[in-house]
């Protein structure tokens, strides 16, 4: 696949309806959004908050699908669905979900900058 | 931009998250909208009893008070209960949305969400609003706003309930002649001040002026809302209604144009109020002794030249301070007994 980080269908839709301006400023409040939503998670399973961790998933599954960030839409959802039990098992590896989730968004960082200025 | 749109409306955009409030507030801005934001359910209810609005557009997901709940607030206010909620939202599963939907959403778009339908949704809600608007303007001019509060809190039904209420009937002595000669657009002028005038002084003491026949008017004390002292009440407002028409007279004696003059009769005691007529057209209104004996009192005005004439149930209700004198016991047509009467003298200051 040429670009499964970002689907690039979905990101020039939004780049048409609401404007490619608008979608810099967007994808800059989503840059800085984004670390403190992963950083909500990790806080979140550590003090055993089942709610707010969904919550923060859930966050993150929106706004992954809003860019076409397919792949950590994904991840997001997983998370979302299968709470603190999923991210604390051992074969999993909490900390590997979450490390995995933070990766993807490098990638996905990466890629909707360079979107923004291409 | 100073000029708006005609059809522009404000929206309230709740949503925690900060990314869907922009693309959000955008997709409402790009519609000729404007949006304001609120970052959770419980702000989000602060503005909604603090300001208004004509759309919701609200997230379910959400810190300290969750969309649900923003809609089962909504529900148990009356001033809330018509705003059209279009809930927006990621979480996924049919019971969400049926619940959204039960609790009194007007639709339900998923997240991402599509730009032409959020177009299509918010114009269909938008204009929906207006003819509840209009159809509640409606009910708020032919009926009173009690009225239409009773008919938005029980429902229409044709019927009546028992009530403990005072009757007042009113009207202008010697209108005819008065029609006769003047032209009719004068007399029009003349019924819109006085009924003007008329609906202050009986609506500042909390009554309802139910039927307006001609010069004529039945207003109710205690229906269809209860009120706590209701022959006071009523007679404050039509001694209320004299000093009112006394000094529209000086206007018009200035204006070298004739004074009118009013009679009042007023009743107190049980009534069955309610909604009489067919399902098409209703009418709210007393039945009953009481109301009989109101419109015999008010007519009895005429005979003995006094302005403001009760019975003796009004008379009991009344607290110590209002100037009475006896008139005795007057027998009305179509009453099996006679009638103590009094009549109410206004303050000679």
């Amino acid at each position: 696949m040429a670009d499964a980080i970002i689907d690039l269908a979905t990101f020039k839709e939004l780049q048409d309806t609401a404007g490619a301006d608008f979608v810099i400023e967007l994808v800059d409040t989503f840059l800085q959004e984004a670390p403190l939503m992963l950083a909500e998670l990790h806080s979140a399973l550590a003090a055993g908050d089942a709610d707010k961790f969904r919550r923060a998933a859930h966050s993150f599954k929106s706004n992954s699908h809003t860019f076409g960030a397919m792949t950590l839409g994904a991840m997001a959802r997983e998370l979302e669905h299968k709470g603190l039990d999923y991210a604390r098992q051992p074969e999993a590896g909490a900390s590997n979900a979450l490390d995995a989730l933070a990766q993807e968004y490098s990638r996905v960082a990466a890629r909707l900058t360079g979107l923004c200025n291409g | 931009m100073a000029e708006l749109r005609a059809s522009a409306a404000r929206l309230l955009v709740v949503d925690d998250n900060k990314v869907n409030r922009l693309l959000l507030s955008r997709s409402v801005e790009m519609l000729g909208h404007r949006a304001v934001l609120a970052e959770n359910g419980r702000v989000a209810l602060e503005m909604l009893r603090r300001e208004s609005f004509d759309l919701l557009l609200l997230d379910i997901e959400m810190p300290e008070m969750d969309g649900f709940q923003v809609l089962e607030h909504m529900l148990a206010d009356r001033q809330l209960r018509d705003l059209p909620v279009i809930v927006t939202s990621s979480l996924e599963g049919l019971e969400n949305v049926v619940r959204c939907i039960e609790l009194g959403a007007e639709d339900y778009l998923p997240k991402p969400v599509n730009p032409v339908l959020l177009k299509a949704r918010i114009g269909a809600s938008l204009e929906k609003k207006r003819l509840r608007d209009q159809q509640k303007e409606l009910v708020r001019r032919f009926a009173t706003s009690e009225v239409a509060q009773d008919l938005q809190q029980s429902g229409f039904t044709l019927g009546g309930k028992r009530v403990h209420a005072s009757v007042m009937f009113s009207d202008i002595r010697g209108f005819t002649t008065l029609v006769e000669s003047q032209p009719p657009e004068e007399t029009i002028e003349l019924l819109n001040t006085y009924y003007t005038l008329m609906f202050d002084a009986i609506s500042s003491h909390g009554g309802v002026v139910n039927q307006m026949i001609g010069d004529g008017l039945m207003a109710l004390f205690g229906a269809p809302l209860p009120l706590d002292d209701c022959a006071g009440s009523a007679v404050a407002a039509a001694l209320e209604m004299i000093a009112l028409i006394e000094q529209f007279n000086l206007e018009r004696s200035a204006a070298q144009k004739p004074t009118i003059r009013i009679g009042i009769g007023i009743a107190t005691g049980d009534v069955v109020a309610g909604y009489t007529g067919t399902q098409q057209r209703a009418t709210y209104t007393c039945i009953g002794d009481t109301v009989n004996l109101a419109a015999r009192l008010e007519a009895h005005t005429k005979s003995v030249q006094r302005a403001i004439l009760i019975d003796a149930a009004t008379r009991h209700g009344l607290r110590a301070g209002v100037q009475l004198i006896a008139l005795g016991d007057v027998l009305f047509k179509g009453k099996a007994g006679a009638a103590s009467v009094y009549a109410v003298v206004q303050d000679s200051a």
